[in-house]
């Protein structure tokens, strides 16, 4: 199995940062222009020239860079939970840094993705068809642990 | 009636990002380890290369749509039925899809993580 050097966990990690960072400053943009309606498209055209905006679009395009980096070298089903990553980011920042209040069902929730990230990263990163080794059949039998 | 629009939406969105995450899924591995080729040849290689794998626009295409879905569902169903329902079945699609067209080894421990992330959205935006 490949091992992933420290610069891909920094690109799995830049996923998640970017996405997070990303989509809460495009919140923040819209919020100063509620009231976009479909019926206008224009809006959404003016909506870039807001700062936050535009920031956020930049960092979504990091987000961008970052997965498809990562899928180039790891397979779609080991990038795609490092994704959902970012939601427990957003609950955990909303906790911490503006003290909203998680209900026991968010909780449950951040568990639950969060254990579903270990389970795959535990794994292998990539499996390839085309070139078989034997090392990735680790995906299949079951883990003889601790 | 509002609820079948919904619903109508949702299918879409998942249908369209996962074809679109399994359409650049199999671009990037076309190109191939971005990390070398970018040591070797420099980044604007890299940049042509993916630019010039086809599949990657219809990846990013099918991504569009997925987006103006989501729009329009939006403005059809509720935030808090609209947003997790997609996002968590389309954990699922893409697992299901993976396995087929990527031809990824999808095993017992990656199925687990699908399902426990797809159960995870939903209970974060209950």
């Amino acid at each position: 199995m490949p091992q992933l050097t420290f610069q891909k966990y920094l690109v799995l990690a830049g996923i998640t940062v970017f996405s997070t960072a990303g989509d809460s400053l495009l919140a923040r943009g819209m919020k100063d222009l509620a009231g976009i309606s479909l019926h206008h498209p224009s809006g959404l055209l003016l909506a870039v020239l807001n700062p936050w905006v535009t920031a956020g679009i930049l960092l979504l395009l990091a987000f961008f860079v970052c997965y498809m980096s990562a899928l180039s070298w790891a397979d779609l089903t080991y990038v795609l939970p490092a994704t959902s990553l970012a939601y427990v980011l957003v609950a955990l920042i909303g906790h911490f840094q503006l003290h909203e209040v998680i209900s026991p069902t968010r909780w449950l929730g951040i568990a639950l993705i969060a254990a579903g990230v270990g389970f795959v990263a535990a794994g292998p990163s990539v499996t390839p068809s085309r070139q078989p080794r034997d090392t990735d059949r680790d995906t299949l039998s079951p883990e003889v642990r601790s | 009636m509002n609820e079948v629009h919904a619903w109508a939406a949702i299918g879409l969105i998942i249908l369209a990002s996962t074809t679109g995450d399994v359409l650049l899924s199999y671009s990037m591995k076309r190109v191939g380890d971005v990390t070398d080729l970018w040591r070797q040849r420099g980044l604007l290689a890299v940049a042509a290369r993916v630019l010039a794998t086809p599949t990657f626009a219809l990846g990013l295409m099918a991504m569009a749509v997925a987006f103006y879905s989501l729009l329009f569902g939006l403005s059809w169903g509720n935030l808090s039925l609209v947003v997790p329902a997609s996002a968590s079945l389309t954990f699922v699609a893409n697992a299901v899809a993976a396995r087929i067209f990527l031809h990824e080894r999808v095993g017992r421990r990656r199925w687990i993580a699908a399902l426990l992330v797809a159960g995870g959205v939903v209970l974060m935006a209950l």
